[in-house]
């Protein structure tokens, strides 16, 4: 692992794609200072003080909004939430005209989660504020990932040459397309494990290695990444049952005892239990991080914001 | 552009000092042609300054390229019910601009060309309009609904010069096997727009290793042959014309390539886009590349241009499918597909001729006399006597650098905005008429 960057070089964090290993460590070495903080009985500072930041969610979400929400609060920051319904057909429309309206606000940063993969980004171009990517469609969930790697250095000590299985439902997962890149781009070796019909098309290309076979998949590994099975988003048979699926692809310990022995078991939450993952791993505290992942996710979202806000306050608002 | 000046009075013209081109005698030399009123009197090597007798306007064409105006096989004119988009005014001075002369629409307009009054009030607004010369296919289901099949030998006499549902595949089996066997009688042909449409559903671009990255619903380029091999069945079975629209795969041009030696009665086109760009175009969730087909990868647009080359694919279209910028400008699974055509389709056409995959003769051939044969429009895409004097002059070399804004399409929706090209309409005839003049 190489040092980190000096600085955040870019107006916005819409993906891991295009982050440098440098520019990686410095999130994960700020967000590690905070986490320590948050720790304490400190928790809070007034580094964001007068800034406002806008948390735009088109899909619904408890965990990653009350954690964004959390680390803007604990920064000092003025915070707003809205809540989209993604029912409306007109969605679209809406995207752009509220980028619009909220920009003629003045806010400092946007943090945005939408369903459509590349929808935070064209609203980073309507706007000129820091825009954070809480989650777009199937493409990335920069946070998500960020992390996991900080969870994953805090127990390995490093996030290179570690071998890392992520689990289940790759083909609607913007976690796992995060957290490969940010993997790779650390060094580590990062496998997927999941029935053909949730593996995408020519998703090898991105440097991983393909199992179907969960205990094939899970030899000798330093990291189990189990993924939410995300019936929602399925259209058409991707998995005959959830019964079939457990059986062949849930997380139990039978199929754990293939891993390392000191195998950390993550989650991006919220857990199936007793779809992907049985409740009897996913509590075993000596080796599930998940809840710490929640905690993890805190101080990696008040890094980020630091970074982009005082960088959006350095340029004087011009993204 | 003067739309008022009638045909009758645009007397005699002769243009000399062109490079001719000739689809019908497959002549590429230089020459002149000379018209009178409407029509074309006479065109050949021998028309020069000298032979040209008296009563004639003369223009010296300085070695600019002469040929028929472009037969375009496949474009949407969105009139009626969607003239925010475009209506056949603006379809028609962006095709004057391109060099398009005579134009095919799809009948997927609101409502939906499936009856004769449709076929009839085209031809009324276009002819009022007096640019580009419209005919239509008509709809081989009614609505487009994919159930019942349309009046379809009365479509025809109408004037629909053949039939297809729009941007919409045939899917029925039953009903496409009818459709072709009925339009035998009166020699129709039936176009298919090619994508087996259980495994496209819900798709946003072409499967692949970018539209993972993306997280992007992507369709296997496998979903435009299965449709083709099924339907090529039905035409051997039937006996009727099939012909299929954009194709954009390498598998469907080989699939066709050995149809066409089996001596089925199949013909097939493709547009622009799949021979100048690759699915690269929609990195960066660039929503004016996304077409339907999407872009696919460069294997599949190599085999397209060498599809062309090789004749198995029979015309160009421009599959002008104009958008407005609220369409577009939305998430990329949410933004409609298509892109304008008229006003690039011929200097993107001419790559195929500058990158020495065709010669001009074969890339204006495809653009004139092969669509205007398919849909059997006699007059249109030749030189000949006595046939309407239908024009385009051209420098092929000229470049420019293409811009949207610039386009007189009511949309501006063009995945080639900022390409360097060459190639460049100087002036457009319809019935001898100058329907366009490069600085007029």
């Amino acid at each position: 692992m190489g040092p980190a960057a000096d600085h955040y070089p870019h107006p916005h964090l819409l993906g891991i794609e295009g982050l440098t290993p440098g520019e990686i460590t410095l999130i994960l070495d700020r967000a590690q200072h905070y986490a320590e903080k948050n720790r304490s009985a400190d928790k809070t500072s007034n580094i964001l003080a007068g800034a406002t930041v806008v948390n735009l969610f088109y899909e619904n979400s408890t965990r990653t909004l009350t954690s964004f929400e959390l680390a803007a609060k604990r920064l000092g920051a003025d915070v707003i939430n809205m809540t989209v319904g993604t029912s409306s057909v007109k969605k679209g429309e809406t995207l752009i005209d509220t980028a619009m309206t909220l920009n003629a606000m003045n806010p400092d940063a946007l943090v945005v989660r939408h369903g459509d993969s590349g929808a935070v980004k064209l609203l980073s171009e309507k706007v000129n504020c820091a825009v954070l990517n809480a989650g777009d469609g199937r493409h990335e969930h920069p946070t998500q990932a960020l992390l996991d790697a900080l969870t994953i250095r805090r127990h390995k000590g490093r996030l290179h040459r570690l071998n890392v299985a992520i689990c289940g439902d790759i083909a609607h997962s913007r976690v796992a397309r995060s957290n490969i890149l940010l993997l790779n781009t650390m060094g580590s070796r990062v496998r997927l494990v999941a029935p053909p019909t949730l593996i995408p098309s020519k998703i090898d290309r991105m440097g991983v290695e393909i199992f179907h076979d969960m205990e094939q998949g899970l030899k000798d590994c330093d990291i189990v990444m189990m993924l939410r099975l995300q019936l929602e988003r399925m259209e058409g048979s991707f998995i005959p049952s959830v019964r079939e699926y457990f059986h062949f692809h849930g997380l139990d310990r039978a199929k754990l005892a293939n891993a390392k022995p000191d195998a950390l078991i993550m989650h991006p939450g919220p857990m199936n239990r007793g779809v992907e993952i049985d409740s009897e791993v996913a509590d075993d505290v000596e080796r599930s991080v998940i809840r710490e992942q929640v905690e993890m996710g805190v101080a990696v979202r008040m890094a980020a914001l630091e970074l982009l806000v005082q960088n959006h306050r350095k340029i004087g608002g011009q993204a | 552009m003067s739309p008022a000046i009638r045909a009758k009075g645009a007397g005699k013209k002769a243009f000399i000092n062109a490079r001719l081109l000739d689809p019908v005698k497959k002549t590429d030399e230089a020459g002149g042609l000379l018209i009178e009123d409407d029509t074309i009197l006479k065109s050949g090597p021998d028309i020069t300054e000298s032979t040209v007798s008296e009563g004639f306007e003369v223009f010296d064409l300085g070695g600019a390229c002469l040929a028929p105006g472009l037969v375009d096989m496949r474009a949407q004119l969105r009139e009626p019910g969607f003239e925010h988009q475009e209506t056949i005014e603006t379809a028609g001075k962006s095709a004057a601009i391109g060099g398009v002369t005579t134009i095919i629409a799809l009948p997927n307009t609101d409502p939906v060309i499936d009856d004769v009054a449709g076929v009839e009030f085209i031809a009324r607004r276009a002819r009022k309009v007096g640019l580009a010369k419209v005919f239509v296919y008509g709809a081989v289901s009614k609505g487009i609904a994919g159930q019942e099949i349309t009046e379809m030998g009365l479509l025809h006499q109408a004037g629909a010069v053949a039939f297809c549902d729009g941007i919409k595949t045939i899917a029925s089996a039953r009903l496409l096997r009818q459709a072709l066997s009925y339009s035998t009688f009166f020699d129709g042909m039936i176009v298919q727009h090619p994508e087996e449409p259980e495994l496209s559903k819900g798709a946003a671009m072409n499967s692949g290793e970018l539209a993972t990255r993306l997280g992007l619903s992507g369709v296997s380029p496998l979903a435009e042959v299965i449709q083709i091999e099924r339907d090529l069945r039905l035409a051997e079975m039937t006996g009727g014309r099939l012909h299929f629209a954009h194709i954009s795969t390498g598998e469907s041009v080989e699939v066709i390539r050995k149809a066409k030696k089996r001596g089925l009665k199949v013909t097939c086109d493709t547009a622009p886009p799949y021979f100048a760009l690759n699915e690269n175009a929609v990195s960066d969730y660039r929503t004016f590349a996304k077409l339907s087909p999407p872009l696919r990868s460069e294997d599949d647009r190599q085999a397209i241009v060498a599809g062309l080359a090789d004749g198995t694919i029979d015309a160009i279209a421009s599959d002008h499918n104009p958008q407005d910028a609220d369409s577009k400008r939305l998430p990329f699974a949410q933004a409609a597909a298509g892109a304008v055509g008229f006003e690039t389709l011929l200097p993107m056409a001419l790559e195929l001729y500058h990158n020495e995959h065709m010669s001009l003769l074969d890339v204006i051939t495809k653009l004139t006399r092969t669509p205007a044969e398919l849909v059997r429009i006699k007059g249109a895409g030749t030189l000949e006597e006595g046939t309407a004097a239908d024009l385009v002059i051209f420098d092929p070399d000229r470049p420019w650098k293409i811009d949207p804004y610039q386009f007189h399409s009511k949309s501006k929706n063009s995945p080639f905005d900022g390409r360097l090209t060459q190639g460049r309409v100087l002036r457009t005839l319809i019935d001898g008429r100058e329907v366009f003049s490069e600085g007029a």
